[in-house]
């Protein structure tokens, strides 16, 4: 009997893959249900003896059963898509059905754990540090040291907090972790609760992604036995975005409001219920495994500068090629945006490229050549985030992006710090003032003629731009976590490169683009 | 046992019980009102101004009953790249349901994409989007 294998990931459900899936069974096959590839334009992938098929639709099902599907992609791991990448976190995926422990056992996995029981704490400790592992969720903290921190403070409980609040858009790594290999976080974060001396855990997973908290709980309990005495609790998130920071997730799982905690403290010393405390992205946890299996050198090897390992891009937004991309450090930009992504969806020229979610620089095709690591992204003026990449065409208005940044930033800003609360809300205002060129007049009161120092002329586009550019400064360096203080970088970075969308003239354009305050 | 307290007690002893509980409250009942506040602030030993905190906090929380089928579009930035915003403008409109914004529902490649009843839809264009409306009626 044929085996046909699907993947039953969100993606590629919410494109029809269990409709095809019952069409194969209809047909008579053994429907196994499998992890994603990551080839999204090919969704829903049917894999038949090592054969693919996208994008397929139930009516396809007589075509590739025949032999005859104009669909057919070749083998799907010889595809250019798959075998240029350096599959480290991705290893399993399309491979395995994502609930089977002997699937898991069958492919490398637990071979982390049990090597982390032989070595002992210490050594895990070692490993981890030695690897180069930074935080995948933007920050890029090296995970040894934090973990360290954690191990060497005293206390009777300690928690793993595993950050599956993947809000940024263009980000959906951790949900593939999360619905396609469960059981490899859940193994890191056992390795984690190991070399700190943990026992409890949680996974905090925003409410957008119901499917990855029914399939963590499951695999939570499927897995339990295996992971004990370390205990995993799922949690789920309440649609607010600020949470994925990682003191308001701390707050979000003790049942308060999702504000953001002012540090010191650390986590690593006060975190979950003032208790020592690992908190890591899904991205970093799940990277562990595959470091305590094959050593820390193994995994140091791949990467550039200081960024060591791989990182899984995800290409998204008007791209054609999109999906998840996991390559070492160092890859260039516009090698992933043209090469790999194979530019616009729309077939229209590539205007500007968001990289790091919502809250990361827009770039232009000048800056193809930056090299995808912390370091030089930091550099350039933007950031790396959780490494998601947005494709935008030239039908862009990069000034109703900036708006938009700003917006954002005021819908979800959890209100702790004024920066980030107000800043937030006149940046909205003062992007539509200079789009709209409408300079703030003088208020009722400040034409007044005893307010003799008030300005009794209206602000020019000049000054607004100023102003702008001084209020993305304030925000940038008051604002208490990366949600008021990384709002700057798509507002001032839209403003920059493409000061014709805000309708400046020649000197208004030299304005924006000065120098701004090192943002 | 009425319902509410059944929820309440089911998670009382856990570690920071008050996000489950509001979570199976508005899951049972529509939205979160004042009556199961109350009775909330006095199972976890909180003041009422505490839980309509964090209720009012969030998003998914409701304290006001709306029964109108909820269609949840991604707006986010990679939706808008693929145009989301002109899909939008392009449905007449509709006071039968109620369209919330989701920033982001993490299909970035294949959107335009929305959730309807925990069930996700992908590559919307105008057809497609317009008879999920529809469908939803």
């Amino acid at each position: 009997m044929t085996v046909v294998r699907i993947s039953d990931d969100a993606l590629a459900v919410a494109c029809g893959a269990d409709a095809v899936a019952a069409a194969f069974a209809q047909a008579g096959c053994t429907v196994e249900r499998v992890s994603s590839w990551g080839m999204h334009w090919l969704e829903p992938l049917v894999e038949i003896d090592g054969y693919g098929f996208g994008p397929l639709a139930p009516d396809d099902v007589p075509d590739v059963l025949a032999g005859s599907s104009a669909k057919a992609i070749g083998v799907i791991a010889d595809h250019p898509f798959i075998a240029g990448q350096q599959r480290i976190t991705f290893t399993r995926a399309g491979r395995t059905r994502p609930l089977s422990l002997e699937d898991y056992a069958a492919n490398g996995g637990w071979l982390g754990l049990e090597r982390a029981r032989k070595i002992g704490a210490l050594t895990t400790l070692a490993e981890v540090t030695a690897s180069g592992l930074r935080g995948r969720g933007g920050a890029g903290f090296p995970a040894g040291i934090k973990w360290q921190t954690v191990a060497n403070a005293p206390a009777v409980q300690k928690y793993i907090v595993c950050n599956a609040d993947e809000g940024d858009s263009a980000t959906f790594a951790d949900r593939m972790v999360m619905e396609g290999d469960p059981f490899m976080l859940i193994e890191g974060m056992a390795i984690a609760a190991l070399a700190v001396g943990s026992t409890r855990g949680y996974v905090y997973i925003r409410s957008e992604y119901p499917h990855a908290i029914s399939r963590m709980k499951a695999a939570v309990t499927a897995c339990a036995h295996v992971v004990a005495p370390f205990a995993v609790h799922v949690r789920t998130g309440a649609g607010a975005y600020v949470c994925g920071e990682e003191t308001a997730l701390l707050n979000s799982i003790e049942g308060k409001r999702g504000e953001v905690r002012a540090k010191p403290p650390l986590p690593a010393l006060e975190g979950l219920f003032g208790k020592p405390t690992v908190v890591n992205n899904v991205l970093t946890l799940a990277a562990v495994p595959w470091i305590l299996a094959h050593g820390a050198k193994a995994y140091a090897d791949v990467g550039y500068g200081r960024s060591r390992g791989t990182m899984p891009i995800q290409l998204a937004g008007n791209v054609k090629y999109g999906g998840l991309y996991e390559i070492g450090f160092g890859v260039t930009l516009g090698d992933l945006v043209n090469r790999i992504g194979g530019g616009t969806a729309s077939g229209r020229p590539i205007k500007a490229v968001q990289v790091g979610g919502p809250l990361g620089a827009y770039h232009p095709s000048s800056d193809f050549d930056l090299p995808f690591d912390y370091e030089s992204f930091a550099d350039a003026g933007g950031l790396i985030g959780h490494a998601g990449i947005t494709i935008f065409d030239d039908c862009t208005d990069m000034s109703a992006q900036a708006r938009f940044a700003m917006q954002f930033c005021a819908a979800e800003s959890c209100g702790k710090c004024t920066p980030c609360r107000i800043g937030s809300t006149r940046g909205v205002e003062l992007v539509d003032r200079i789009r709209h060129r409408i300079p703030r007049a003088p208020d009722g009161v400040e034409v007044l003629p005893q307010m003799h120092n008030a300005r009794k002329q209206p602000r020019t586009v000049h000054e607004d731009i100023t102003l702008l550019k001084d209020l993305c400064e304030t925000m940038k360096l008051g604002s208490l976590c990366a949600l008021g203080g990384f709002t700057p970088y798509p507002v001032l970075s839209a403003l920059r490169h493409w000061p014709e969308d805000f309708g400046l003239d020649g000197t208004e354009s030299n304005a924006a683009q000065e120098v701004d305050h090192g943002v | 046992m009425n319902r509410l307290d059944e929820i309440i007690a089911m998670h009382l002893a856990d570690e920071g019980a008050l996000l489950p509980i509001l979570h199976d409250v508005q899951a049972e009942f529509g939205y979160i009102s004042e009556e199961a506040i109350v009775a909330i602030a006095l199972a976890m030993n909180l003041s009422r101004a505490e839980v309509y905190g964090v209720v009012s906090f969030y998003h998914d929380f409701r304290s006001t009953p709306d029964a109108r089928p909820v269609i949840q579009l991604c707006r986010a930035e990679a939706c808008q790249a693929r145009g989301v915003e002109a899909l939008l403008a392009s449905l007449p409109v509709q006071n039968h349901v109620r369209l919330e914004a989701v920033y982001c529902l993490g299909l970035c490649s294949v959107g335009p994409n929305a959730m309807v009843n925990g069930t996700l839809h992908a590559r919307l264009d105008g057809d497609k989007f317009h008879a999920l409306v529809e469908a939803s009626l």
